[in-house]
């Protein structure tokens, strides 16, 4: 009996240290398939469909990877991982990527001993209360019973804001987004308090979504985006420059519907055409074949696209572009060229 | 003569350490040793190569650094700047909490059960049997997370208390049962505790002695003195009298109100006005300042509390600045106020011994009094039901295992059925019992970590959750959470076996 254990033990730490070593691409094309770390469920941004298919916008991303590396945006196996597992699946080499609006922090890029590839959300730390509360703003919640996540930026944010201002609140720690969802509406909290978009997509799932408001207060800065392991270099540069390549193909207007079209033969915008492979070599740099970027744009759209499909708008979360405009239009959203 | 066989020769043959039973089992136990030993050393140097590949080291600073998070039910002082070890303790504390109350109704429970599933009446022995069945055979999470379920969903919100909702506070307005816990009245200790204390403390050795005299006298002349009566009666008069006495003589004291910067005479309705804001030194949960709080409600004043240690610390703190307002204990000298600090004409009473405080809706919540969250409730609850089962199985088995002539002798004796249960049954069924109890503590305080399902702060969700995930260090927190469950065990069934010895069959 302590001897099958110990094999056991053995056999995980041995599969440990091989995932953690061998070249996270070549390990891709082998299993043919890309382990993406997403969310346990949250609209818009990730969560499956009534098919069982995930959608999302940061499902989006581990598609457009998944899209460049293997020709394949359906190639994703999506592991859906808490606020307190997704580092642990990360670092111990579960998944090849984490796409769950996870907010890039000094101590996570440097001492967690991760690379966060680029920022895909420019988002800051909100409350929602139901209106019926008759508060109006984050300062009048002195005393309040608060839902929080555990194992996020949003719970240290939460301590330092109301510490900074004086104010006593009760904690109601939660794991996932649904079970925050469910207190709150249950009245176990007076506030959620998370990502504003995370709000927004919450509220959006809501029976009334009027009966609740989001105070006016954003009391933190949550630049969310995508991040792999600390280490393999040649892999981060593939997921950085697919998010890129996302971006930069709205700069420019390569949407879904173009793309084929302008990649059949080059055009007059020679950034276009590298960015396309027809010409320059910019995906053998990468280790990629020279089309790769028109597969990531072919699998889900540009990120203006991905953007309005999943969260803009026109869709129930709402969301304006904002600080997630391109920098033409006067946002923060901005590719670095490719040349 | 003929020696048809050798004695065997001194000399030892290595093939003997295979062939010769004597040596064989020795041969193997060292060669699993060194192979557990070899697999030990590559789990450890793999672990080791698998850090650095990572880039992490190994070491415990994170305990020092701050926290940062806070945590909602604290035994001890905590807040978002303490540090992680902190966090641990609190932790700790929550899990030891939770094992202690669960072991404790678990018990109690379980004896029951037990007992009454053996018991003749039809009804009684099937609850019984439906209960123990219900509980062994779904898991312990699923009730974790209905029970949790239940108290969230079925019961009322805070505001639904205000005038117009319809919940409303039960047994005299004291209880208040909402779906973020449930508030009862807290404990306030004044002038006087202490005596009081030390009369509770005297009237158990008392009893002690109560029980052990006639005991003594019933196996002498076998005369039958009333222990219950005895008992409950030296537990409660003597500690009636001295609180009704302290409260008559201390607890009527006046006491004043000392404000800083305020002109002799006024009344705190007027000082309040002249401040900007009132912040009261008090020491928690004392009469003192639970008298003060009344005082300053019933002039529905907004104030804030400033926790002290003692008189000298509120002196201090109101000489600094940190509170205008203070209310000092019975102890301190009254030469030695604040300087310009003076009496304000409200005064407050020292107050009883004990006194409760009455939870009261504040603007989000209930304030005051003590808050059980649903969190503690449906852990504690669940994990008694689950274990109390077990428990159940354990008594019954101990109570079958005493062969039915006992009983019936003792019935032929005369002696009535609850005490030839008490007397002459479970001290024979008790060492039967007890070493699967041990068991079933260890196994209760093991799977409090469920905690996590609930949101209850354990030391699995501090140190192991929250701590590990924002700081990184899985391998370290993850050895530190494995060493507090291995004493704590270990201590557990320390504890048992001493228990276990002294009540099992005394050969002599
Ligand atoms: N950005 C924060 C918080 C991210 C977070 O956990 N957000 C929640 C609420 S929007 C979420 O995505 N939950 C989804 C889930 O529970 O799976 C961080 O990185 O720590």
């Amino acid at each position: 009996m302590k001897k099958s254990v110990l094999f056991g033990a053995l056999t995980v730490t041995g599969l440990v240290a091989g995932a953690a070593q061998a070249a996270t691409l070549d390990e891709v094309k082998e299993r043919g398939e890309l382990n993406c770390g997403v969310v346990t469920g949250l609209a818009g941004f990730g969560a499956p469909d009534a098919n069982g298919v995930w959608e999302g916008f940061d499902v989006s991303v581990c598609r457009a990877v998944a899209a460049a590396v293997l020709d394949d945006p359906t190639a994703v196996n999506f592991v859906p991982t808490t606020g307190q597992t997704r580092f642990t699946a990360l670092a111990s080499g579960e998944i090849d990527m984490l796409a769950r609006n996870t907010t890039w922090t000094f101590s996570r890029d440097t001492d967690l001993k991760f690379d966060f590839v680029g920022v895909n959300y420019y988002d800051g730390q909100g409350f929602i209360v139901p209106t019926a509360l008759g508060v109006s703003s984050a300062k009048d919640l002195d005393g309040a019973t608060v839902c929080i996540q555990t194992g996020t930026t949003t719970e240290l944010n939460l301590a330092d804001f109301f510490r900074n201002n004086n104010m006593s609140y009760e904690p109601v720690p939660i794991e996932t987004n649904a079970e925050g969802q469910q207190q709150y509406l249950a009245g176990a909290c007076d506030a959620y308090t998370t990502d504003a978009s995370g709000l927004a997509a919450t509220r959006a799932t809501f029976e009334n979504p009027a009966d609740h408001v989001i105070l006016p207060e954003i009391i933190s800065k949550e630049p969310l985006g995508p991040l792999v392991r600390h280490g393999d270099n040649e892999w981060a540069d593939i997921v950085r420059w697919t998010l890129n390549a996302l971006i930069a193909a709205e700069e420019y207007g390569v949407t879904s519907a173009n793309v084929n079209e302008l990649a059949a033969a080059p055009g007059s915008n020679p950034e276009v055409n590298r960015l396309l492979g027809t010409e320059g070599e910019l995906g053998a740099m990468i280790g990629l074949e020279s089309d790769w970027a028109k597969k990531a744009i072919a699998a889900g759209g540009n990120y203006g696209e991905i953007f309005e499909k999943n969260i803009g708008e026109n869709t129930p979360i709402g969301l304006a572009r904002g600080l997630n405009a391109q920098w033409t239009n006067g946002g923060l959203i901005y590719a670095p060229p490719f040349r | 003569m003929t020696t048809t066989s050798e004695p065997p020769k001194a000399g030892f043959h290595p093939s003997q350490l295979i062939y010769d039973t004597r040596y064989r089992s020795l041969t193997i136990q060292v060669i699993a040793f060194i192979a557990l030993m070899l697999g030990l050393s590559w789990l450890v140097s793999n672990t080791v190569a698998n850090l650095q590949a990572l880039g992490k080291d190994f070491d415990f600073g994170f305990l020092g650094q701050r926290a940062g998070y806070d945590i909602n039910q604290r035994l001890v002082e905590y807040d978002s700047t303490s540090s992680h070890a902190r966090a641990a303790l609190v932790g700790i504390l929550n899990t030891l909490l939770v094992a202690v109350l669960g072991c404790a109704l678990a018990t109690v429970i379980g004896v029951l059960a037990g007992v009454l599933r053996l018991s003749k009446n039809w009804l009684i022995a099937k609850l019984m049997a439906v209960y123990v069945e219900g509980f062994r055979n779904i898991p312990l999470l699923l009730w974790i997370l209905l029970i949790f379920a239940l108290m969230t969903e079925a019961t009322p919100q805070p505001r639904d208390f205000r005038e117009g909702g319809d919940a409303a506070m039960i047994l005299g307005d004291t209880v208040a049962i909402t779906n973020r816990g449930v508030f009862i009245p807290a404990p306030f200790w004044g002038a006087g505790a202490g005596i009081l204390l030390a009369v509770l403390l005297l009237s158990l050795v008392a009893i002690f002695f109560w029980r052990r005299y006639a005991h003594r006298t019933q196996e002498q002349t076998g005369r039958i003195l009333p222990i219950g009566w005895g008992t409950l009666g030296l537990l409660l008069v003597p500690v009636t009298v001295a609180f009704l006495a302290l409260s008559l003589t201390s607890g009527r004291q006046v006491q004043p109100v000392l404000a800083t910067g305020a002109s002799e005479g006024m009344t705190l309705a007027d000082y309040a006005g002249s401040q900007q804001a009132i912040n009261a030194c008090t020491v928690p949960f004392s009469t003192e300042s639970l008298n003060l709080r009344r005082l300053m409600r019933a002039n529905d004043l907004r104030f804030n509390l400033v926790p002290v240690a003692d008189g000298a610390e509120a002196i201090a703190a109101a000489e600094a600045g940190r509170c205008n307002i203070l209310s000092l204990p019975a102890s301190t000298i009254a030469a030695s106020v604040p300087a310009g600090a003076v009496a304000l004409s409200d005064t407050i009473t020292r107050g009883n011994p004990v006194e409760f405080e009455r939870p009261i809706l504040g603007g989000f919540n209930f304030e005051g009094g003590l808050q059980l969250r649903n969190s503690l409730i449906a852990l504690w609850l669940a994990l008694s039901l689950y274990t109390g089962a077990f428990i159940a199985e354990n008594v019954r088995g101990g109570i079958l295992s005493v062969s039915k002539g006992q009983t019936e002798a003792a019935f032929a004796l005369g002696i009535k059925p609850s005490r030839t249960m008490r007397l002459v049954i479970l001290p024979q069924a008790l060492r039967v019992i007890i070493p699967p109890m041990i068991s079933q503590y260890l196994n209760l305080t093991k799977n409090s970590s469920l905690a996590i399902a609930v949101g209850y702060m354990d030391v699995r969700s501090t140190l192991g959750g929250i701590t590990i995930n924002q700081t990184g260090k899985e391998l370290e927190g993850m050895l530190l959470l494995g060493l507090f469950y291995l004493v704590t065990s270990l201590v557990i069934s320390g504890a048992m076996n001493v228990y276990n010895s002294s009540v099992k069959l005394k050969e002599r």
